[in-house]
């Protein structure tokens, strides 16, 4: 018996008819009629390669998509896949928050941004436009914002009303005396002067512009996955800078998106990620290594963006301010505004640096509001004094404890990571300004149209402070 | 609320080709028939990629119409004065302007007018009917040229939603009359921005679709304008008549 060369003992048979039934059961399995199972199914997965990877689905990554995809020059040329990890939106920013619009920042590039917003916000049927969908409603409400100041801020007030009115918002100054002509409801005491947002300020439905969003992003072709980001496989290079100092650049190659509630994860091939996480965005930027290195250093200089618990209470108040209410914003931080028609009001404060709620879960505390919102509101507006609290949440801030202030644009380390977080509670009204950056930074190279350069990671380890001095 | 009326205006070109593109005076197709032609739209257009980039071409054009129907006359303004600019913008789009102690000007069928309001550099434009105008919010900068402006009427104007209303605060000191019937785009929201209008004597709201509560509505806007006439909406309606009351005659006594 002459064997052909390997050797083949009665193993080496019983293997050879192994390899014959397998052989079979494959050509069974290709032959039709029968299921084929030879690939695995993957259509809960999110796909294998992709151009840009958006960390965060809520209004500012689907922002960066939308934009993305517009200014593309090509159609079809930029792949994009947007993870979001709560389908739900249940802790997500953009869900929870209350909506408002204004022009009224100290800061001429929050200003440009806002404005542009406004703008977006009432094309938006022009800009989301889907065939056979009808069209938004945003419920907007353009009563404007009223912000007052006492007399330590007024100088600070007038001085950014300036600002505001050279970049085009619609502001003007009143007194005391004026306020009280316009809304006869109001308790002057303690304000000296307040500044009052005629146009393309107010508040509207964020539900809508995130639905709207989702809908066109979806339509022209943006990938949607739920999944957590857990690993980001980068590559390192070391290069000199001009000083001949030894920096390392990461470059970030694969992110791993795990599968909700199993170990089942995909790596995704991309060449930009950008990081629109919110509330999470530190977690994420540690995830990229972004953070690990002495501190002092640019290698050690973390991504100072926290969740802050902000409280919303909304109750009814029957013989409370009319329907001319604007936003007020009083001069202790509260704020309130009307909701419908029904005598409604929402509103909270901004709680100050020792009495930071913590922001584990998203619990309301009602004695918030009992000790800290409702007397300064009864202040200011006597008719507060009687009302009742039907319904209270609570959201995150994605909160700059650097200085208040988004982030925008690449790390210098990491180089192929853009953010777009940390706009500590205005992130909502200036998403379509920030989304239209983003996308030209990676589009074109440099920002083409607001030039948001101050937003940049730099000034973290350069320790120079954007300050926003009007903070709600 | 919005979404009827656009929808339509896209169905109508595709498949009623004798009918032109514009269809403001109303549907004549009956209601069964736009419902059929609505869905098999929708049908061919989630099927096929050449009918949804049609679609899609076709509300770009008209979106680009209304814009050039709204581009800026305020160059206008050197030559001629704010109030010549400002009455020819709505005398373009087809309103009507009446300057003051002159007759009422409006273009014919044609769309022709007289050119006599070139000369009227220093006269003020009192009144403007702008019904059945397609101004939108860009368009408003012309028409806020006409600082001296007693009496406006938007009614029926397909684009004139809340965004625009919040606009017209520059006329407080001489608006007097503003009418605001049949807007289908208004809201109670917009319809908040009137406050800043003190100088206010008479104003329309009636039959707006899109306000979702009018009674309640018209007595919140009647509580903001204390010195006006807020005509439109009877405020019992909405209200449920308990089983002794009758409705007898639909006017209320407060509004006698």
């Amino acid at each position: 018996v002459a064997h052909t060369g390997r050797t083949v003992g009665r193993l080496g048979e019983g293997d050879w008819d192994g390899k014959v039934s397998e052989i079979k059961k494959k050509i069974k399995s290709i032959l039709p009629g029968t299921s084929c199972d030879l690939l695995p199914d993957t259509s809960h997965l999110p796909p294998e390669h992709s151009d840009v990877v958006i960390v965060g689905g809520g209004v500012l990554g689907l922002s960066v998509a939308y934009w993305l995809k517009k200014l593309e020059s090509r159609r079809g040329g930029i792949r994009v896949l947007v993870v979001e990890r709560d389908y739900t939106y249940s802790q997500a920013s953009t869900g929870l928050s209350v909506g408002g619009i204004c022009q009224q920042f100290s800061l001429p590039e929050n200003i440009q941004l806002s404005l542009f917003s406004a703008s977006f916000l009432r094309n938006i049927n022009e800009y989301l436009a889907v065939t056979n969908a009808p069209p938004l409603d945003l419920q907007f409400n353009p009563s404007g914002y009223l912000l007052l100041a006492s007399e330590k801020d007024a100088a600070a007030m007038e001085s950014n009303v300036k600002v505001q009115k050279q970049e085009g918002a619609k502001v003007c100054l009143m007194s005391p005396d004026q306020l009280r002509n316009k809304f006869p409801w109001i308790s002057t005491e303690g304000v000296a002067l307040a500044s009052y947002g005629m146009e393309n300020e107010g508040w509207f439905d964020p539900w809508c512009l995130l639905q709207g969003l989702r809908q066109k992003v979806e339509s022209m072709g943006v990938f949607f996955c739920q999944g957590e980001v857990t690993r980001f496989v980068s590559s390192s290079q070391r290069m000199l800078t001009t000083d001949d100092e030894m920096v390392i650049l990461k470059r970030i190659h694969e992110v791993h998106v795990k599968m909700d509630h199993s170990l089942e994860y995909q790596p995704v091939e991309c060449s930009i990620v950008i990081n629109a996480a919110g509330a999470w965005s530190a977690q994420i930027a540690a995830l990229a290594g972004i953070g690990k290195g002495p501190p002092g250093t640019l290698q050690g200089t973390k991504l100072p963006v926290e969740p802050r618990k902000r409280y919303v209470y909304v109750w009814h108040c029957p013989q409370g301010p009319g329907l001319e209410t604007p936003l007020v914003a009083d001069t202790s931080g509260a704020y309130f505004r009307r909701e419908g028609l029904g005598s409604n009001y929402l509103g909270g404060r901004s709680p100050i640096e020792e009495e930071e709620p913590d922001p584990e879960n998203l619990e309301v505390d009602h004695d918030f509001f009992q000790e800290k919102v409702w007397p300064h509101l009864a202040l200011r507006v006597p008719a507060f004094e009687t009302l009742k609290v039907q319904t209270a949440w609570a959201g995150y801030y994605d909160y700059n404890t650097f200085d208040q202030n988004g982030v925008v644009g690449p790390h210098p380390l990491v180089v192929n990571m853009y953010f777009a977080t940390g706009f500590s509670g205005h992130g909502l009204q200036q998403a379509p300004g920030v989304g239209r950056a983003v996308a030209e930074m990676i589009l074109e190279g440099s920002f083409q149209t607001i030039d948001l350069s101050p937003f940049l990671f730099n000034r973290f380890y350069l320790g120079e402070k954007t300050q926003e001095n009007n903070t709600m | 609320m919005a979404a009827p009326w656009l929808s339509l205006r896209l169905v109508a070109p595709m498949w009623n080709g004798t009918r032109g593109i514009h269809r403001l005076g109303g549907a004549v197709v009956p209601e069964g028939n736009q419902k059929k032609e609505r869905t098999m739209l929708q049908f061919l257009t989630n099927h096929f990629y050449d009918v949804e980039a049609l679609r899609g071409y076709l509300l770009q054009r008209e979106m680009s119409k209304v814009h050039m129907k709204n581009r800026s006359f305020t160059w206008l303004e050197e030559q001629h004065g704010p109030y010549s600019a400002g009455a020819f913008f709505i005398l373009k789009q087809g309103g009507a302007v009446k300057f003051r102690d002159k007759e009422w000007i409006r273009p014919d069928k044609y769309g022709h007018f007289s050119p006599e309001f070139w000369n009227f550099r220093e006269v003020p434009v009192e009144a403007v009917d702008a019904s059945d105008c397609e101004i939108n919010y860009e368009g408003l900068d012309n028409l806020l040229l006409l600082k001296e402006l007693q009496s406006l009427s938007l009614q029926r104007c397909p684009h004139v939603d809340d965004w625009c209303l919040s606009r017209l605060y520059p006329l407080a000191d001489s608006l007097q009359e503003l009418s605001l019937a049949g807007c289908p785009r208004v809201s109670e929201r917009g319809l908040a921005c009137l406050h800043h209008l003190q100088n206010l004597r008479r104003l329309d709201i009636s039959d707006l679709p899109a306000v979702s509560n009018p009674g309640l509505t018209q007595i919140l806007v009647e509580e903001m304008l204390p010195n006006c006439k807020v005509v439109g909406v009877d405020w019992a309606e909405g209200l449920k008549l308990g089983p002794e009351e009758q409705p007898q005659d639909t006017a209320s006594p407060a509004l006698a």
